[in-house]
Parts: structure tokens; sequence; C-alpha cells
């Protein structure tokens, strides 16, 4: 026996699935970037982030009794975005719970894929990082030290806020990728390889990146800072492809996601100077998170039948 | 042109090549008494009688009805309700061909129409039983009647055939444009208009030059001009056609009429022709048959053919992994039995690669990526409409508007989640409906 199904009859091929490993391959660039850079070390707090997402997945679904599945590919999405926000000497243990908190309670908790409000990874990390102020501030690696004896330094933002002189690579050295810094952040052109891909494959759009580094970027010439170092220091060019463009968490219209990502570049700005921590662009994307719905009410697309040439 | 829509493989190389051949006349015929928009139609006849071709068999049984007459020559064997391929029932006069009843209604010479009123065309038509073949089956004549204080300005002849699949319309206006674009001109004479125009899709340029050539020698009787309108479903439809043609939008809950525009069908403007020229009532009608069928092609069927007959003859086999379609594969019906008889409005048979039956229960969440916001040709937020369904929040979905959704499918279609929207959206409206909002 077949299934009766209701029009259309067809169907595109993209699915959920599709997209989620698209995301997860447009990563991969980045990801080896690391491993290049920071060692084996890398690997392991993927695999362990990437496991135990998958774990609290399952235990969730049981829990909940939801029909959504593994395949889906979120689970895997997430988990390579919270290692990529994690400094690459983070203890396992960190990462593991951090993986739990992303699934089970940003998203979970909030009624599974599609309904949760915050970023999962994004949500972790934050929690880390107030939980563990130590452990997620100096365990950031400097590049090919693990070849040798791994030794810590600071990111460049942080040595820029705490005004060291050493800590700040040139611009070359930061768009390669060879600084102090989150695993999956620091390589921008890795970064870029992967999001061309996601543009290509017509999986992101433009409007929020662009919105978001160039407020950014606009900002920083506007107050003298160096707009090229504010744009590849931190986690900027990570959080503005593969963070801020996350469906569940960002705008439904284009309009909504210039208003969203512009948003987010402003918050990311003034933490960053005006703040305590030296990096904003995780609190700036959960803080417009919450602005989604309101932004979403107040830019519907104007219908078909009540433009303005249309009389009654 | 319309914000939206969609971009699909149209597959119509299957049957475009395929001429339109005669499928004989069926041993029996079931035809609908309501197989048109509006009230069903008063039978006119009861079991045992003897019925001729072209025979009114049922009267229109208020302003929005049609008439109905008999596709064949036989006797009546019974009045009974049958599931139709629109997937509604109806009461259906079921007739059995009968040979030896002879002297159906012979259509007479082609009559000149240029003497004959509007008011005397729309009559025509009525009596004729046309109703919109495109797929809607409006009533024909009450499209032609204008209602006081709207006024027409121009006509539209929809050969967009927007659907994928479907050729019946493209082998009609190729193998007789001369009696389409005639046809064109009467319903232009009937509402007393002088601007008219042919819609195709680029995918038919191919006929450009042919409707150049006829449109410019009725150039001095009417303002004709032709459109070649890009390849992008839902082309056909009539508000986003005339969006394309004329620039106008039709206002929210509105008409064509309230643009000024009226949009007629390839095969309506055909049957036109001939029930004002040649006072032949609509018992037949081209249809395509194609999808994983061993002999896809146009037919031209009489009114009332089982589908089965059809299918057999066209070498088509349903199975496990096979699901009949009746219409396009964006808006047509998946029907469960293949046992019910063609209507006015059956514009194409199509087997389908199916899901074989899982039991599996839910829908896939939504997880917000926009494309069908991006896809809605009426820019409304299927997204946030379907969440709203899914919850009963029939309020909600009523303040987005859900009511001027046409169920084009393209949300559906580009889904990556696989959900159900335009079904969500169909019991949404029945709901609202039915709490009369």
């Amino acid at each position: 026996m077949n299934e009766i199904r209701c029009a259309p009859h067809v169907h595109t091929s993209e699915s959920t699935s599709r997209i989620m490993f698209s995301v997860a391959a447009a990563l991969l660039p980045a990801m080896i970037g690391s491993i290049y850079y920071f060692g084996p070390g890398v690997m392991q707090v993927v695999t362990v982030c990437v496991a135990f997402c998958l774990l609290s997945e399952v235990i969730s679904k049981k829990l909940f009794g939801r029909t959504a599945s593994l395949k889906d590919g979120s689970a895997l999405v997430t988990g390579i975005l919270l290692a990529f926000v994690l400094p690459p000497g983070i203890p396992l243990w960190i990462a593991a719970l951090g993986s739990f908190l992303a699934i089970f309670l940003t998203k979970e908790l909030f009624g599974g894929l599609g309904f949760n409000i915050f970023n999962p990874a994004l949500t972790a990390r934050t929690i880390l990082l107030v939980s563990f102020p130590v452990q997620m501030t100096t365990s950031y690696l400097v590049p090919f030290s693990y070849r040798t004896d791994a030794i810590t330094g600071a990111t460049p933002l942080a040595a820029l806020k705490e005004g060291l002189d050493t800590g700040i690579p040139a611009a070359w050295e930061m768009f390669m990728g060879g600084r102090a810094g989150c695993i999956g952040e620091t390589s921008t052109i890795l970064l870029l390889a992967g999001a061309a891909f996601l543009l290509l494959r017509r999986i992101i759009t433009l409007h929020i990146p662009l919105s978001f580094i160039l407020t950014v970027a606009l900002l920083s010439l506007a107050t003298g800072q160096d707009p090229v170092f504010q744009v590849m220091a931190g986690g900027l060019i990570l959080g503005a492809f593969f963070m801020a463009t996350d469906y569940v968490t960002s705008p439904l219209t284009g309009r909504g996601k210039i208003i969203f990502g512009a948003g987010c570049g402003i918050v990311t700005f003034l933490i960053r100077q005006k703040g305590g921590y030296p990096e904003g662009v995780a609190f700036s994307i959960l803080f417009m998170n919450m602005f989604v719905p309101l932004i979403d009410r107040y830019t519907l697309p104007t219908k078909f039948g009540f433009s303005g040439k249309a009389k009654k | 042109m319309f914000k939206g829509g969609v971009r699909i493989s149209s597959f119509k190389e299957l049957s475009k090549e395929g001429e339109i051949s005669e499928f004989p006349i069926p041993g029996k015929v079931a035809i609908a008494l309501s197989q048109h928009t509006g009230l069903p139609a008063k039978p006119l006849v009861k079991k045992g009688d003897t019925v001729k071709e072209g025979q009114i068999i049922g009267e229109p049984a208020g302003f929005i009805s049609s008439y109905v007459h008999s596709s064949i020559s036989g006797r009546v064997t019974s009045i009974e309700n049958r599931n139709l391929p629109n997937g509604r029932t109806s009461p259906c006069v079921v007739i059995e061909r009968d040979d030896t009843i002879t002297g159906g209604k012979e259509s007479g010479p082609a009559k000149g129409w240029d003497s004959l009123s509007p008011a005397e065309i729309t009559e025509a038509v009525r009596q004729a039983g046309i109703v919109g073949m495109g797929g809607a089956a409006f009533p024909t004549y009450v499209k032609l009647s204008i209602p006081s204080g709207k006024k027409a300005e121009c006509v539209i002849l929809n050969a967009c055939e927007c659907e994928p699949f479907l050729t019946a319309d493209y082998r009609v206006l190729t193998e007789n444009m001369e009696g389409v674009l005639e046809g064109l001109r009467i319903i232009c004479k009937a509402l007393s208009v002088n601007k008219a125009y042919v819609a195709i899709e680029s995918n038919k340029k191919n006929l450009a030059g042919a409707i150049e050539k006829h449109i410019s020698a009725m150039r001095p009787l009417l303002d004709a001009g032709l459109r070649i309108l890009p390849e992008r479903y839902p082309q056909g439809s009539e508000k986003h056609l005339i969006k394309s043609v004329t620039c106008r939008e039709v206002p929210s809950m509105g008409l064509p009429i309230d643009v000024g525009c009226v949009v007629f069908n390839v095969q309506t403007a055909l049957a036109i022709k001939k029930a004002v020229c040649c006072g032949e009532p609509l018992i037949d009608r081209v249809l395509t048959v194609t999808g994983l069928v061993k002999k896809p092609g146009n037919l031209r069927v009489r009114i009332g053919t089982p589908v089965p007959d059809i299918l057999e003859a066209c070498g088509a086999t349903l199975s496990t992994g096979r699901k009949l379609v009746i219409g396009g594969p964006m808006m047509g019906v998946n029907i469960p039995s293949p046992d019910v008889p063609v209507i006015k409005s059956t514009t194409g048979i199509l087997i389908l690669p199916a899901v074989p039956a899982s039991g599996k229960k839910g829908i896939n969440p939504c997880i917000r990526c926009s494309r069908c916001i991006g896809a809605c040709p009426m820019n409304l937020v299927p997204a946030e409409m379907g969440r709203y369904a899914e919850k009963k929040r029939w309020d909600d979905c009523r303040i987005l508007n859900i009511n001027d959704c046409i169920e084009c499918g393209c949300c559906s279609y580009v889904c990556p989640a696989e959900r159900p929207l335009v079904d969500l959206f169909k019991w949404a409206k029945a709901e609202l409906r039915r709490n009369g909002s």
C-alpha cells in the first residue's frame, strides 16, 4: 500500500539532513586548519563534543518522546560548533558538560529542533565561561607550540584589552589562522572557504554576515580602531557566517536578517570597547536571539493584493 | 512579474510531441451532476431513460451552477453517488452505450457569430454547460456576466499551463490555434472588450510565431498582444498571470474583475467557439496521461469516461510505489482508487512514484530556513502559518492572511523538512470557514 499524500507530489531534493551535513562539511576546512595550528588535541575536543551532543540528543528523545531523529544531523553540527568556540586546551570534561548544556538545556528543554530561542553552542559556551572562567580563558594555545611544549597565550583581543605588547599578530597571520584563539575561529581564509560553499549551496544568504561584519568594521573605522584587526582578531567571521545564520534563532525575512546582523555588530562592538570581556560576538548573538520574534513581527513581507497599487 | 514562485523540471517532453488522439467512446460513462463550482445540477433523466449524445441530462440549480450533457448515446442505468477525481463525491448519471440509438445532436455547419449580441453568446455558453477547464471548473457564463459597477477592460487567454507534466493545453493550442483564438474573439465580443492578451510560458516559445501571425490578422477587430512569460510556477495562476501581463494586483480576497481583467483557459476558449459557432455542448476534453506510463500522450476523452479504461489503454499499472494523481503534480489530487469518471476539469492523469505507507506519525519540525517565504507567490509567511495550524491556532492563521493562500504548493515543494504545509493550510481554512470567519 502507498501513502495517500496531499499535493504537491513533487519535492525539491533539499532536506533538513542535507542542509545540516552541508554545514558540517563547510566547517571541515577550519577544523583541519585548527589541527595544523593547535595539534591533535583539537581532535579530542571535537570528538568529545560531537559524541556527547549525540548522546544528549538520544537521551532527550527518549525522555521527551520526540519523533525527530539523529539522522537530521543537527546534533552533529551543534557538536562541531561547540568545539569551535572552546579553547584548544580546554579540559575534556568541561567540553562534555558543555555538550549536554547545548543539546539538553538550550534545545530540547525548549521543544527540540526548531523551537530553541538561543543558539545552542553559544549558550553552552557562555555558561561555561561564567562557570569555569579560569579554564575558559587560560586554555588558549600559542600556534605550533604543541610540537614542543604546549604553551598558552592570550588571544589578540585579550592582548589588546590588557594593553600587552606581545600577542598581537600581523594581519596576514590572522587571515591564515596562526594566532591564539578558540578552536574554529582563528583561520579567516578557511572559514570563508566553508562559507562560500554554503552561499553557493544557497544554505545561507549574505544578509546576516555582511550586515554583522560591516557594522563592526564601520564602527571601528568611525572610532579610530583598526577595522581589519577587529574583523579578524576574534570570533567575528565564525560567528557571522556560521552562528548568527543559524536558521532557528535568526529572523525569517531578508529585512529582518539585516536588522539582526546590524544589531549583532553594534553589541559586539560595544562589548569589545566598553565591556569587561575582550570578545563580544557570542554575547551579541545571544542578545539579538531574544529580539528575533519581535523583528519577525515587524518585518513581514508586503502580501500580494495589499500593495499601494491594489485598490478595493 | 510576481515575487516568489519556484522553478521546477517540467517533464513536459514526455508527452509534448504526442498529437491529440481520440479515445474510443467507452461502453459506460458516469456523468457527475456536480463537476463544477457551485450548486450540483438537477437531474432531468431517470433510470431506464434513453439519452442521446449531447442531450441535456442536468440543469443548473442556481446562478452559479451548470448544465450537464450526456457524452454518449445510450440508456441510463442508474443515478448513484460516485467518487470524483477531485476527491469529492457527487451523484452521477450512469449511462450504458447503445449504438442503436442514433440522432444525437448533430453539430451543424459553422455559423457566423458576428450578428450575435453579447447576451446571446453568454446564453449559448450557458446552454453548452461550459466551465473553466483549467481546473477550477467555475461556470464560464458567470464569468461572462460582469456584475454591475464593474467593467472588463481586457481578456487574457491563459496558455501558460505552468503545472509540470501537463501538455494538453499546449497540444490544443498547437493543433487548433485558429479555433482557440476565434474563441478568444468571441469572448471579447461577449464582454464588449477590445483588448486581449495571449500569455504563454517561455517553454512554448515555438508557438510564438504562429500566435503572432494569427493575432496580427485579427488586429483590426481586436487589439491583441502576445506575452511570453518566464517559466516559473505558478505563472498560470489567475492572480499572478494578471500581475505578469498587466502589472495589476488583484486585491486580497478580490476577483480579477476588480482590476478589469477576465482570464480564460485555452480549452475553455475552444469550447466557447464550438458552442457558439456549432452549437456543440461540452461533452469531451483533452487531457494528458503521463508519468510512469508506457504510452504517455494527450487524449480527447468523453466526459464520464472511466479512468481505469484510460489507464489500461495507456499501459499504466498501479502498484506499491506508484500513485495516481489527477491534475498536475503541484495541485493535483492523489486518489486512493482509480475508479472515478473524467470530469470537465480533469487536466491530466499522472502516475508518479509513491512512498510506501510507513505508519510513521508526526510532522518534522520547522527549522525556520525561510525558503517557503521566498517561494510563496502571495508573499505570505508559510513557516509561521504552518506552526500555528499545527497547534490549531486558527485565528492566528487568519491574522497572517491564510485565506489569501492559493494552495499552489510552492511552500511544501521547497520545504526541506517536507512539512505538509498546504495540507495544514487547507485544514485551517476549512476550520475558519466552519467558524464563519
